[in-house]
């Protein structure tokens, strides 16, 4: 079982991302379960989402304290929440960042987890004209997880903002993917 | 074929399938996606001639459910906490009358102080109210239970409660399977209701009753409460036959085969406590799970015989009764009444704190080794509640039980 946790501010479309999440993985057939952490859906505030994703029904509601993979939608949490609390050994770190993980401090976390910057605001103003961070982060996701692939982000972005709108998120969410695997290609 | 929902919408797009023709809510975290959703399929014609009813208060939400059915419609509603509470009164009376209803509890806790968490203390505390409650355990068994709900409450002439933990199951997106439209149909026929209130032939319901046959009625109440534990299995297995799915029923056994320990619960918990059983049982420790399904009426001879040949039964239970301990647990205890099991009410998870495996796991070593009294609460900082005791007990110190926690766990500056 994969189990991620997503850290954002409220109108960031945190929740969102982490059920987008869940949707690409059913459509591949797997069995996920997306849920966000309760009562702080102010415009701002601090959120969580969580996702997990297994090949079999999941059975605990539990709020996920030990993820695979922590996403951070805003890097200013970096400094005011414990998103890397319960981080598993060698896990996954995605960050919404145009700076590189040693300039953020990041590099080398305990646990010495993969820590991948995505500038997800930049290529949400690029290609859905705001700053939505949440479509480029899963496209990063996608390229760096084997837990989705990227046809089913993108339908299930097409499916969740529909017409150009849904364009434009699979667009960002691709951009995203691309960019990782061709940065992680051999030069 | 299940698709990716969230409870809500899930139990919103069954209810529509149940066809009611009255739906009569008032907005109240965590109920508000359900009758948001099916709000929005009224308007948008798709439930057919349903009246959805804007009410001013969750009391005018059952009066006018009272009314709906009275009239012989079929009526739904759905609320959770002090909404609960608001809509007493009527729940009584709906009971009383004996009309059949159905209505969603997205489960939360009561303040003050005020919190709008997942707890069972909205449910239980009504559970004198003379309403069937069921809990269901996933998404999947509260949209089973809905279809199932009427088919009972229509059957008795009862009201019947459907219990979803809130947030924790109404918000969550999991794969669910709702039911064919044409299956529920068929599943729900229109009944001759028992009692119908009609302007050509005009009479009144809930009249007086006096000492001289008020004990009958209440009896009578009891007696149907009785019917329903026969008929709650047997909807079960219809239900299973006609749509594949074992949902309901009074209470489901959980590798209880040798299980020297047994823990009883209800609601969604129980997805944790059976990964816990199953990692126990890999170590060869002898322990098992009991789903309660079916809190009123009482399911004591299936409790009984479930539980009976256990050592200990450990009661994890998301409510309590201050000044006495658990619900469940009392209810438990009664039905092993003459037995050597030992029962233990263990409170947990008030309020929204999550209910962890490696709370469960530890739990469970301490009942191993005999170390549970007979009521305890789980993960209760008791560094936190000695401090403000010992705060309270002094007559200077100012401020409430809440304002102090939360200052002690960090959450709340106090003025200098």
């Amino acid at each position: 079982m994969l189990q991620v946790r997503l850290h954002g501010r409220g109108g960031q479309g945190v929740v969102t991302s982490a059920e987008l999440l869940a949707a690409a993985a059913f459509a591949d057939g797997r069995h996920p379960q997306a849920f966000p952490s309760f009562g702080s859906e102010r415009s701002g505030a601090p959120v969580v989402a969580y996702c997990r994703i297994d090949d079999r029904p999941i059975r605990s509601h539990e709020p996920i304290a030990e993820p695979d993979v922590v996403v951070v939608q805003d890097p200013t949490l970096l400094h005011q929440v414990p998103v890397f609390a319960g981080l598993r050994p060698r896990g996954t770190v995605l960050v919404n960042t145009g700076k590189t993980a040693s300039a953020l401090g990041i590099a080398e976390l305990p646990g010495l987890p993969r820590v991948v910057t995505v500038p997800a605001s930049q290529l949400g103003r690029e290609h859905i004209g705001r700053p939505m961070p949440g479509p480029a982060l899963l496209g990063a996701f996608a390229a760096v997880t084997d837990a989705i692939a990227l046809p089913a982000l993108e339908a299930a972005l097409r499916e969740r903002f529909p017409g150009a709108l849904g364009d434009a998120n699979a667009a960002a969410a691709r951009a995203a993917h691309d960019r990782e695997v061709a940065s992680a290609a051999p030069a | 074929m299940p698709r990716l929902l969230e409870g809500s919408i899930a139990v919103a797009q069954t209810v529509g399938r149940c066809r009611p023709d009255v739906i009569a809510a008032y907005p109240i975290s965590p109920q508000t996606h359900i009758v948001e959703a099916l709000s929005r399929a009224v308007c948008a014609g798709d439930l057919g001639d349903c009246q959805l009813l804007n009410v001013e208060s969750e009391f005018a939400a059952m009066s006018a459910c009272i009314g709906a059915a009275a009239v012989g419609a079929r009526p739904y509603t759905a609320t959770a906490s002090q909404g609960l509470l608001y809509m007493s009164e009527a729940l009584f009376n709906a009971s009383g009358l004996g009309l059949p209803l159905v209505m969603t509890v997205a489960n939360r806790a009561i303040g003050a102080p005020i919190n709008i968490w997942n707890d069972h203390s909205d449910a239980l505390s009504q559970r004198d109210s003379g309403w069937i409650q069921l809990f269901a355990e996933s998404n999947q068994e509260a949209v089973d239970l809905h279809v199932q709900a009427y088919r009972l409450a229509e059957t008795l002439s009862l009201p019947v409660m459907v219990c979803m933990d809130g947030f924790v199951l109404t918000h969550a997106h999991e794969p669910v399977e709702v039911p064919d439209a044409a299956a529920v149909d068929a599943f729900l026929p229109r009944v001759a209701p028992a009692q119908v209130l009609d302007p050509d032939a005009p009479q009144t319901i809930g009249a007086m009753v006096g000492p001289e046959a008020f004990t009958e009625v209440r009896y009578l109440m009891h007696h149907k409460q009785m019917a329903a534990l026969d008929a709650i299995p047997q909807i079960a297995e219809e239900f299973a036959a006609a749509f594949g799915r074992d949902s309901g029923g009074l209470v489901r056994g959980y590798r209880l085969e040798g299980a020297e320990t047994v823990v009883v619960a209800m609601g969604s918990v129980l997805g944790a406590i059976e990964e816990v059983v199953d990692e126990l049982r890999d170590d060869g420790v002898p322990v098992g799970a009991l789903a309660l399904r079916c809190f009123r009426p009482t399911p004591a001879a299936e409790l009984r015989a479930a539980l009976a040949p256990a050592r200990r039964v450990v009661v994890v239970e998301k409510a309590m009764s201050p000044g006495t301990g658990g619900i469940v647990g009392a209810d438990v205890r009664r039905a092993l009444d003459g037995c050597d099991t030992r029962v233990h009410d263990i409170i947990a998870g008030l309020g929204g704190r999550p209910i962890t495996k490696a709370s469960l796991r530890t739990l469970l070593a301490r009942a191993r080794e005999d170390r549970l009294g007979s009521l305890g609460f789980l993960d209760l900082d008791r560094d936190r509640v000695a401090a403000e005791l010992a705060r309270a007990g002094t007559p200077t110190a100012p401020g409430g039980h809440a304002a102090q926690a939360l200052a002690a766990a960090g959450l709340w500056e106090e003025d200098a």
